[in-house]
């Protein structure tokens, strides 16, 4: 840093943060910085700890040590839900949608108004609320499939309305955890073309391992091993650093 | 797309059924000693309204929904009893004016926690905010610390086995293992004679159809679907921004509440109140009748309670030792053969054969029922 400089506003800042299971330290004094408007993406190999460090940020696991500062505000201390209302929003692993709802009200019910038990008994759906979950539902390709359950979507359109649900949140730091495993290759490019829409105007952490998709839209990339940062920097120095190429993309 | 009323016209439909069967049909139908019976069996039917709200649809299994039934009707029972405690009817006791068996267990002054149910107003008042107080206490301190499921049914039965223990040792407070007997009057209306339980029981229908469409309210507001949603995926309710602890919490206060508007009803047409509605079986019994009507379905509920009370009191008249036996069967039956009761078996197999029946010109609704469409025991627009 420069001196004479303001010290740069990091979006995210995660420092010295340790989580550990039974003396097993899934993550080990880890530090990284995300921008905003940056496009994170981590990648490593099973078991590195790279899920557990979206749940220390969203709040599902508690760090022992460290911390986690979005937009100032130290993380480590507040609910998951209050962590939502600051900004962050998280698309889990497997598809985590509610099959009893329809797919609107899988939406609405994302829509950021009436998150209280007595706002959400004054909630009204009206117009505003309609077209927006009727704009997300044209991105996440559901239109049609608005007053269907949403337990009768394919895998791949369950992963979809997650995205939605995250978009009508309207995060600042969008976390995604493997958005393309186990889609079919039409999917996979579909929801490519989605992601790169939606990652306009916020900063994305992104777990996936699929390296042609990761290249495809990395700023910057975190290789984690062991809990720890191995590498980090653009998709170019990661994918020549030795360290790198050792653990993970050599196998 | 459905508008956000909160009661669609197939529900106005069947809520206009239940009307004219309660209303009209069983008033006309049944002396005055067996409708006495059914506005006793509806008094559970608001503990199975509260249950379909806090279990169908949040997810949250209480098998100790006793302990506000009871906490209500006592809180009625006390009102009554000291109105029946007058200095003049108990003249013959050794202290006069306080209850008898307060008498009877050498208390000579009326407890402090008595003195404020001279007041009406104060025990309707009571009626809903002591249960509430309670549920408010016990959920806050289960779903904060997020026990839930199982945990969460076995320590609300043994709340219901500590109140009912507690109720029987205060014998002198609380009237003991015999509960409090010989209630007379209401502000001066003698509630006993056959006139006043008709208008006894037309009261508590008019009560009991102000709790449906308050339940209706609630399962059409997005509180509602956020319970359903929680039912299913609770942490992604939680990462969607809401904190579900205070969601477990409301539906579990507002279950409370109807329990014991139930029980408050209880000690008003039955004309005593006692332990034995407080504890564990009349707590599970309770459940029973809710699984038996449908645990999604708002009227189910009501249908549940009194056909299982029915089939109760005519059963235990003839077979007393093979009721229970037979109660036990039939939840079991109904959990694994038709997980949504009464109302799902009628929006399952009646209600499309009935629609298909009355406009066979009108598309049939195939695929797409959701439990909620099932709930109310008829197809959803």
């Amino acid at each position: 840093m420069l001196i004479g400089h303001q010290p740069k506003e990091f979006l995210l800042a995660v420092e010295a943060l340790t989580v550990s299971f039974d003396g097993f330290k899934a993550v080990n004094d880890l530090s990284f910085y995300v921008e905003e408007n940056e496009i994170r993406v981590i990648i490593g190999p099973n078991g590195a700890g790279k899920t557990t460090v979206l749940d220390l940020i969203c709040g599902k696991t508690k760090a022992t040590s460290g911390s986690i500062q979005f937009r100032g505000k130290e993380l480590t201390r507040m609910k998951e839900n209050e962590i939502v209302q600051t900004g962050v929003g998280r698309k889990f692993q497997t598809p985590s949608i509610f099959e009893d709802l329809t797919v609107f009200e899988n939406l609405e019910i994302s829509y950021p108004r009436g998150r209280t038990v007595f706002g959400s008994l004054a909630f009204k759906r009206d117009a505003v609320v309609m077209d927006r979950v009727e704009e997300v539902a044209e991105m996440i390709f559901l239109k049609d499939r608005l007053q269907a359950s949403a337990a009768e979507l394919s895998h791949g359109q369950k992963q979809w309305l997650e995205i939605g649900m995250l978009l009508i949140q309207n995060p600042d730091l969008l976390m995604l955890d493997e958005p393309v495993a186990g889609m079919s290759v039409s999917e996979r490019v579909k929801t490519a073309e989605l992601l790169n829409r939606i990652i306009k105007d916020r900063s994305v952490l992104v777990i996936e391992h699929d390296m042609k998709f990761v290249e495809d839209i990395a700023h910057k990339v975190t290789v984690l091993h062991q809990g720890q940062i191995l590498s980090e920097g653009s998709m170019d120095k990661v994918k020549n650093d030795p360290k790198v190429i050792e653990v993970y993309l050599g196998h | 797309m459905t508008a956000n009323r909160f009661v669609n016209r197939s529900d106005l439909i069947g809520i206009l059924l239940l009307a004219v069967f309660l209303v009209v049909i069983l008033p006309l139908c049944l002396d005055v000693f067996r409708l006495n019976l059914v506005a006793k069996y509806l008094t559970y039917a608001f503990v199975a309204l509260g249950l379909v709200i806090c279990w169908g649809y949040g997810g949250i299994l209480s098998l100790g929904q006793g302990v506000f039934f009871g906490l209500g009707g006592y809180c009625m029972a006390m009102f009554l009893k000291l109105e029946a405690s007058s200095v003049e009817n108990t003249k013959i006791q050794s202290t006069p004016g306080i209850p008898d068996f307060m008498d009877w267990n050498q208390i000579t002054s009326l407890p402090y926690f008595w003195r404020p149910f001279h007041s009406l107003t104060f025990t309707v008042a009571a009626i809903i905010l002591v249960p509430a107080f309670f549920a408010f206490i016990i959920g806050a301190a289960m779903f904060k610390r997020r026990v839930g499921g199982t945990y969460f049914a076995i320590i609300t039965q043994a709340v219901a086995a500590i109140l009912t223990i507690l109720i029987v040792g205060q014998q002198g407070y609380t009237g003991g293992i015999n509960g409090m007997t010989d209630l007379r009057t209401l502000k001066g209306w003698d509630i006993r004679p056959d006139h006043a339980k008709i208008v006894l029981y037309f009261f508590e229908v008019g009560c009991l159809f102000a709790c449906i469409f308050i339940a209706q309210f609630i399962r059409h507001s997005k509180l509602g679907r956020i319970l359903v949603a929680m039912r299913d995926k609770e942490d992604r309710v939680r990462f969607s921004g809401y904190s579900v602890a205070n969601f477990k919490i409301f539906a579990f206060c507002v279950a409370a509440i109807f329990s014991a508007i139930g029980g408050a009803m209880f000690a008003l047409n039955v004309g005593f109140m006692s332990p034995s509605f407080v504890g564990i079986v009349p707590s599970i019994e309770m459940v029973i009748y809710t699984a038996v009507g449908g645990r999604l379905s708002i009227l189910g509920a009501v249908y549940g309670t009194l056909l299982v009370n029915f089939a109760k009191t005519s059963l235990s008249e003839s077979f007393p030792e093979l009721w229970l036996f037979g109660l036990g069967g039939l939840f079991i039956t109904v959990v694994l053969a038709f997980p949504n009761g009464l109302a799902g078996i009628w929006g399952d197999y009646v209600a499309p054969r009935l629609s298909s029946l009355i406009t066979s010109r009108k598309p049939k609704n195939g695929a797409g029922w959701t439990d909620k469409s099932i709930a109310d025991g008829a197809p959803a627009e």
